[in-house]
This record gives structure tokens, sequence and C-alpha cells, in this order.
């Protein structure tokens, strides 16, 4: 509980009606899709940045932790408050403030739903490529924070890709401009890079300078079902090394389809035990080719069936089948553990073999999708955590799992971040000197540490 | 008496959710207002804290609960499919067994449940429309159901029959032997206040020939006393109802609004299984004509030299039962007709059933979107299946100074019958 002279200036910054307190109101900001929930002591949602830097100003004079948040769609607790204190809600700042089409930039405010500024940019023609799963609500300051990526990113690259600059406002509370509007621009450290999945703990965005691309004319859509994941492994290489670089590679293996051809009436035949999902985009006239093209290249891997989508309902269609795998999953166990690793492309039948054993080992069902044409694999431990002792199965498991990755050259996660779900595995993966480095910035630009403390490196910040 | 679920006994459900928060993209009490009491992911998270007895029912809760229109569009994205509608319905009735009923509005329950009040006030209201703004008495009857705060000189209401539909007609007319019967389940928006599309809908099955009975003593639906969390109310007039479909022989039960079809097929089912006999008879209108060959028959008819251009709202208590093709058919299949798709057809108007009354402000900002794609369309007309829908959507268009009029489908069918 904040004591009442702090909650005042709170209200004296951004106003009574946007510092919230009651109850009901704390625990609708306490939660994100970790599904972790610690109750914050304020609710703050701030206009601009001269609020923003005032009540950062503020919470370092009085050491109180502060905890950006834009829609709370995370997968590793990067907004949640887990010591309680402010959260610093970006929702007013939702302006999409200039789209330059002579320059093919945007600049846009933190608060903006990632669908929202895609379908605004589309509309003259540009195009804006990072597309995580959530961009129907997620923000584009939580998608720059976390550096989101999305099954587009083995063609066009991932978030940071396409941010060139930034306002933002210090933990200390200073409002600073990094980067700009131009391509290049090498004038002193790279700020905007560094800030770009730095998970919230290093700055708050208000504003954020967006490259753009011509939007593709078309694209086209092809659904190839394999009898082994070997083959579908072999084909993701292959097409590359073909020099054919599809905007979307996503897999599907054998026990993802399981559940898919448990759980709904999509037709996928029992002989199919990997599933690629390859879409290619660019000029209408070259698209019949590359599927050609890429047809033939798989055809000796084991192919069971190829399916091409002529419509743009064909292509829903086929898309469904990787839409209906999140439901479908919940057929398998009530309780999921999510984690995103990456490994180098050619790579995955080896991951996915090690996963299997894992599996096997522990007796729990894993079931694996994602973006082959990058190497990064969404690993869902389904488990009962009301049965005594799968918890801690499925706990074993991923650190199996992260062992495997990290074998094979990978990384823990490719597109969630480490938050609080990862950071009891960060030294796993990075070095102590690195590990150091990391921790001598974030002490150098937060001595309070009051942004988005307990977040990225362990830490003894306890959960209320 | 089959019982309403209490909220404890949604407990599973609400473990379903996974806080992925997708339902922020398609929440409209959300998108008029971005605050996470008001989308569904933060009121199961409401719920189960309330549940768990770490929240009061203070009056930030109130609010959050009060702000949903239970129009099920949270549901129908849903990756785990919850019912989050089914659960805030759930936590007004909690609400109200503690507090009393005056949070959700008293008044609700008590004249829905008097149908010999109703047909008094309607008569009333009738006589007295002609007299004021905006054709509604501000003395309606309709105010006990749309309670005082619902009325403002600012809504458009339509103005409430002198004859209930109900009382217009014999119980029973019979059509051509060996066609199947019907019950038509009138609902309360049709007998007072839009009894000219219950006529064309008479028009439309003696069209095909069915044997139609129209039972005097059927009660409201009881929608609106779930959307108040009035558990007795909704209880007592499903036992009604029960009693109505028990006494007749008929093959199908049919409606004409989509609140009373949502009423039948998911609120009383969900209340024991008394229902399990008459659930699947229960047809909306245009699936039963659909089945029928209707949309053959209205092919057959002469076309109109110079169509009318009409789109399609989408009502939510169609829509989440995967009513969407069969209306579209129909309006498709009608001579006069120029069918046009809207942008968001499927959005929800607004009205949300108490949800008006208590937040007309989101309720109109709600309203104001939806009037912007009919706009956009191009249509002439915006048909739907559903009275509650054509009230909110007319208003909607009244205050964006659009000049569409909103119909019934059926008020089109009629008009292309001979």
């Amino acid at each position: 509980m904040l004591n009442p002279s702090i909650l005042e200036k709170l209200q004296q910054i951004s106003g009574k009606d946007h510092v919230l307190t009651d109850k009901a109101d704390l625990i609708c900001y306490s939660y994100d899709a970790t599904q972790r929930q610690f109750l914050p002591d304020v609710v703050v949602h701030p206009a601009d940045a001269d609020e923003i830097s005032r009540i950062m100003q503020l919470a370092n004079a009085e050491k109180i932790p502060v905890f950006p948040r834009g829609a709370g769609t995370g997968f590793t607790g990067g907004s949640v408050p887990v010591a309680g204190g402010i959260v610093l809600g970006l929702s007013r700042l939702d302006r999409i403030l200039e789209i330059d089409e002579e320059n093919l930039v945007a600049t846009i405010e933190p608060g903006v739903v990632t669908e929202d500024f895609q379908k605004t940019v589309e509309k003259v023609g540009l195009f804006y490529p990072p597309d995580p799963a959530s961009l129907k609500v997620s923000t584009m300051g939580g998608n720059v924070a976390e550096c989101a990526g999305g099954p587009r990113c083995v063609k066009y690259g991932v978030t940071k890709d396409y941010i060139i600059g930034l306002e933002i406002v210090t933990p200390t509370g200073d409002i600073i401009k990094t980067g700009g509007p131009t391509m290049k621009g090498v004038v002193g450290y790279d700020l905007t890079k560094l800030i770009c999945g730095s998970e919230g703990t290093l700055a708050i965005m208000t504003k954020i300078v967006v490259k753009l691309l011509p939007k593709p004319e078309a694209k086209k859509t092809m659904l190839v079902m394999f009898s082994s994941i070997d083959g579908a492994a072999q084909a993701v290489s292959a097409i590359i090394r073909g020099k054919i670089i599809p905007t979307t590679l996503e897999f599907l293996d054998a026990r993802t389809l399981e559940c898919v051809r448990n759980a709904t009436d999509l037709d996928v035949p029992e002989a199919a035990q990997a599933v690629l999902l390859i879409e290619v985009d660019g000029d209408r006239e070259f698209l019949d080719g590359q599927t050609r093209k890429i047809s033939a290249i798989v055809q000796p891997l084991g192919v069971v069936e190829t399916r091409i989508a002529e419509t743009p309902e064909e292509s829903e269609a086929l898309w469904q089948v990787r839409r209906s795998i999140s439901a479908s999953l919940r057929q398998v166990n009530p309780d999921k553990y999510n984690e995103d690793i990456c490994v180098p492309r050619s790579r995955v039948p080896d991951m996915i073999r090690k996963i299997e054993a894992i599996a096997d080992k522990y007796n729990i069902p894993i079931v694996n999708y994602g973006h082959a044409g990058d190497g990064n694999i969404h690993v869902n431990i389904m488990v009962d955590n009301a049965v005594p002792g799968e918890q801690e199965k499925a706990e074993k498991a991923i650190v199996e799992v992260f062992e495997g990755t990290l074998e094979l050259g990978g990384t823990m996660s490719g597109e969630h971040g480490v938050g609080i779900m990862k950071a009891p595995f960060l030294n796993m993966e990075l070095q102590d000197n690195v590990i150091d480095y990391m921790k001598t910035i974030k002490k150098a630009l937060d001595p309070n540490n009051i942004l988005n403390p307990g977040k990225i490196f362990p830490s003894d910040v306890r959960a209320h | 008496m089959a019982k309403l679920k209490k909220l404890a006994d949604y407990r599973d459900e609400i473990e379903q959710c996974v806080k992925c928060g997708g339902c922020r993209a398609y929440c409209p009490a959300f998108g008029a207002e971005k605050h996470e009491g008001r989308v569904a992911r933060g009121k199961i998270a409401l719920a189960d804290s309330l549940l768990k007895g770490d929240v009061e029912l203070e009056e930030k809760f109130l609010l959050d609960m009060s702000q949903c229109l239970l129009c099920g569009s949270c549901y129908s994205q849903c990756p785990n499919k919850v019912h989050t509608e089914d659960i805030v319905a759930a936590t007004r009735r909690e609400i109200a067994e503690r507090k009393g009923l005056s949070t959700f509005g008293k008044g609700v329950g008590t004249i829905l449940k008097h149908q010999g009040v109703m047909n008094l006030l309607a008569k009333g209201g009738g006589a007295f429309s002609k007299l004021l703004f905006k054709k509604v008495p501000e003395q309606s009857g309709l105010r006990l159901r749309f309670p005082a705060p619902f009325i403002t000189k600012d809504r458009t209401l339509p103005p409430l029959t002198a004859k209930p539909f109900r009382e217009r007609h014999p119980e029973r007319i019979p059509g051509e032997a060996g066609k199947p019967t019907v019950l038509f389940f009138t609902g309360c928006g049709i007998n007072y206040m839009y009894p000219d599309s219950g006529e064309a809908l008479l028009k439309a099955l003696k069209f095909i020939g069915v044997n139609i009975i129209i039972p005097k003593a059927q009660a409201c639906c009881g929608l609106p006393a779930v959307s108040a969390g009035a558990a007795d109310t909704v209880e007592s007039l499903a036992a009604d109802n029960l009693k109505v479909f028990q006494q007749y022989q008929y093959d199908y039960i049919v409606t004409a609004c989509a609140s009373c079809h949502s009423g039948l097929t998911q609120i009383y089912p969900g209340m024991g299984d008394e229902f399990d006999p008459y659930k699947d008879k229960v047809r909306d209108i245009f699936v039963f004509l659909v089945e029928q060959g209707f949309a053959e028959k209205l092919s057959e008819l002469p076309k109109a030299e110079n169509p009318i251009r009409v789109t399609y709202h989408d009502p939510c208590h169609l829509r989440n039962h995967g009513i969407t093709k069969e209306p579209r058919a129909i309006l498709k299949a009608l001579p006069q007709v120029d069918f046009a798709e809207m942008e968001a057809a499927g959005t929800c108007c607004g009205l949300g059933g108490t949800y008006s009354v208590y937040h007309y402000d989101t309720s109109k900002k709600i309203g104001a979107k939806k009037a912007g794609f009919i706009a956009a369309s191009g249509a002439a007309l915006v048909a739907t299946d559903c009275p509650g829908c054509i009230m909110q959507l007319q208003d909607s268009l009244n205050h964006a100074g659009e000049k569409q009029q909103v119909v019934h489908i059926l008020d089109l069918v009629a008009e292309a019958l001979p």
C-alpha cells in the first residue's frame, strides 16, 4: 500500500481518473498470458512522455518499482508487477503520428495495436511484416520491448529489424531520443537496438520510429504433408538451399497433428507425420513458379500430399490447420508449459528427436510446432498440474529441453523473452561475464533498480 | 423447477481462461473504453477473485460486471471457448443474491413476470405515443422493461402497439394436411413493439402451408432478466414456458428474435434436463424456412426492376450459435433485394440487454461504429433478425444522422410474397 501523499502526487501528475487503486482495478492489471498474478499498489495511465518522466522522478525519489504494461499478452511475465508498486499502463499513448510515404517511415506511440498499425499502413500500399500470433491485441510498445517475431520473420526478420528510432523516458526520468528516421546512422552507440528486446527494463518507450516496406502484391499458400519429420526438416533446408525464402515456413510435428486430428474435423491423413505450411509472396506472376519449384524440391522427401490454395478462402482453410493447434492442445492435458527455443534451422530434426526422447523419459506428452524456417520451435509440455508429481516432471523436462537446445548451438527463447519465467535458467545460456556486462548496463541506467525489477536476471524480488 | 447454475458451478469454465487476452480484439465494451475490467479476461479474473474471497463487491467490481453486453463476441473467438457471457450472468446473479436486485435493475424482474401488466402498459403506450417526441412516451410501460434510465429524450424507440400480436390471432391457425406444425414463440419484442414482423412471419408460414400454434400463455424468454441477474425471474419464466411447451403437439418451435432463440437453446438447456425434449425442436425462423425450401420458392418470384440495396447485421445471439448463412440466404433470394455485405456485420450493435440501460454513452459509442459500417455499405436498408438489434441500430443511425432504415428480414419477406 502506497502512502497517501504519493498517491496524491500521482493524481496531480496524471489526473484522478487515471490513477486506480480499487482492488477490482488492481486485479485487472495483475496478470499476463503466463497466468502468474501479482497485485500492484496502483495502476496509472499517463497521457504522455512528460507525465511518465514525472512519474519516474517520483518513483526514484520514493524508491517505488514501476512496471510498464501494454496489452499484457506476454508469455514470460514481462509486464507483471512482481514487486507491487506502480503498473504504468500505456494504453492512452495509442496514436499513429505520421506515415511518411516518401521515406517509408512511420512514427507511432507504443499503445498502438500491431494489427491496427499494419492495416493502416497497408491502406497506402505499405507493409510492416512482424506478425506475432497476438498481433490483433498486442501493442507495438510490447512488441518492441520483447522484440516480437512471428511466422513471416523467416523472410522479413524480427521487430528490431524495423525499429530505427525511439523516444524514451529513461529509468531516472529523462526524455531522450535514440536513432531517427534515416535508413543509416552510426553516430554513437545503437541505443535503439539495445532497447529493442530489453523487456521494459531499460526504458519506457513513448514514440517508435518504424521502417516500412512496399506491400507485396500477392501471396500464395501451400500445405505439404510428409511421412516423417526428417523429410519435412530436410525440405526446409532444401527449399532454402534452392534460393527460395518463403514468407512463412511453419511446421507441425506428429504429436501436434494427432491433437489436430482428435480435436477438429480438419482433413489430415494418418500417413502425414509432419506438415509444412508454406507461404510465398511477391509479384503475382512469380508465385505460381515459386510454388511449382518448391513442390519439385520437396517431392523426393516423402511427400504424402500437397495442397496449394488458389483462392483466399482456400488459403484460409490451409491456415486453419495451424490456427487450430492452440485449442486442440487443451484436449491433451489442461496445463501447458510453452517454451520457444530456437536452433540453427538445419538442427530442427535433431532437436525434435531430443525432445521426443525427453517426452518418453518422463512419460509426458510434448507437442512441437512452430517456425521451421528459422529454427524456432514452440515446445509445449502438456501436463495436469492437479496430478501430484506432474509439475515437477514438467520442470525437469524443461531443463533438459534447454540443455538439448544449447548443445545444438541454440537459444532458450526465440521470441518470448526471459521475463520471470526463464530468469532461473539464464545462466544455463549466458556466461557469468555476459550477465555481468548486462547487469552493469542495467545498474548504470537504473541505479535504484525501479524499472521492471525482477525480470531477466534471477533476483530475490519476492512475489506478493 | 429448473434452476440456473451458480457462479461456483463455473469454476472449471473460469479455469479454462489462459489469460491470452485475445478477447481484447473482439469485446465491444473494451473497444469503447480501453480498461481491462471491461474485457472478458478481466471479468474472469474478477469472478475468480470473488470465488476465492479475494475481492469484495465493491463499486468498481459492480461497474466492471455491469459493463458487459453478454454478446458472446469473446466466446466466439476464444481459443478455449470460454463462455464469459455465462460467467458474467452468473456473477450478476451472485451479486443480486448478496446485495439485492437493485444493482442491475429491479424493474426488469417485477414486470416481466406479469403478462397482464405488460399488455396493459403496451396498450397505454400505443395511445400515448403520437403525442410525444421521439415516438415513445416517458410514461410508457416499457419503462419497466427498460427502466427509467433507459428512456431518455435522446433515444429513438419504436411505438408500442395498441393491440399486442398474440391478442390478434387465434391460438391455432391450421395449414395444409401433412405439413409440419410449428409453435411460434413470439417474444416480447414482436408481441409489443414490432407486431408487423409477427404478421410477416405468419404470412411466410401460411405461404408454405404449415400449421401454426401461437400459445397465449407463453411468457418472456427471460433473457433481459438473465442480463439483470434476476435468477428467480428467469427460473419462473422458464417454468411457465416449459408448461407451454408441454401442452401442445408440434414439430418445431420457431423464433424470430435472436435473444429468444438464445434463451430457448442456451439458457434453458443449461438449467436442467427438463428442456431436453424441446431444445432440438427450436429453430430460428430463417433456419426453418431454408430447411423447408423457402429460398428456392422466393427465387421463383419475378425479380424487381429496381432492387433496393440491403445489408445484414448478425445478431450476436445467432452468430454465437453459428446461424449466419440462413438469414443471408433468404435475403439474397428476395426478388426486390440487392444484397450487399457490410464490414464487421458480426459485431455487436451495443444494446446488450440491460447494458444499454445503464451505459447508454458506451452503448452509443458501440452503436456509432456500427452505424459507420452500415453507411459505408451503401445500403438503403439494414435487415436483421432481432427486435432488440432493430431498436438499437435505428437509434444509432439516427444519432449518426444516417438515412438508413432498419427492418426485420421478415418485413421484406412479407413485402415480396403475393
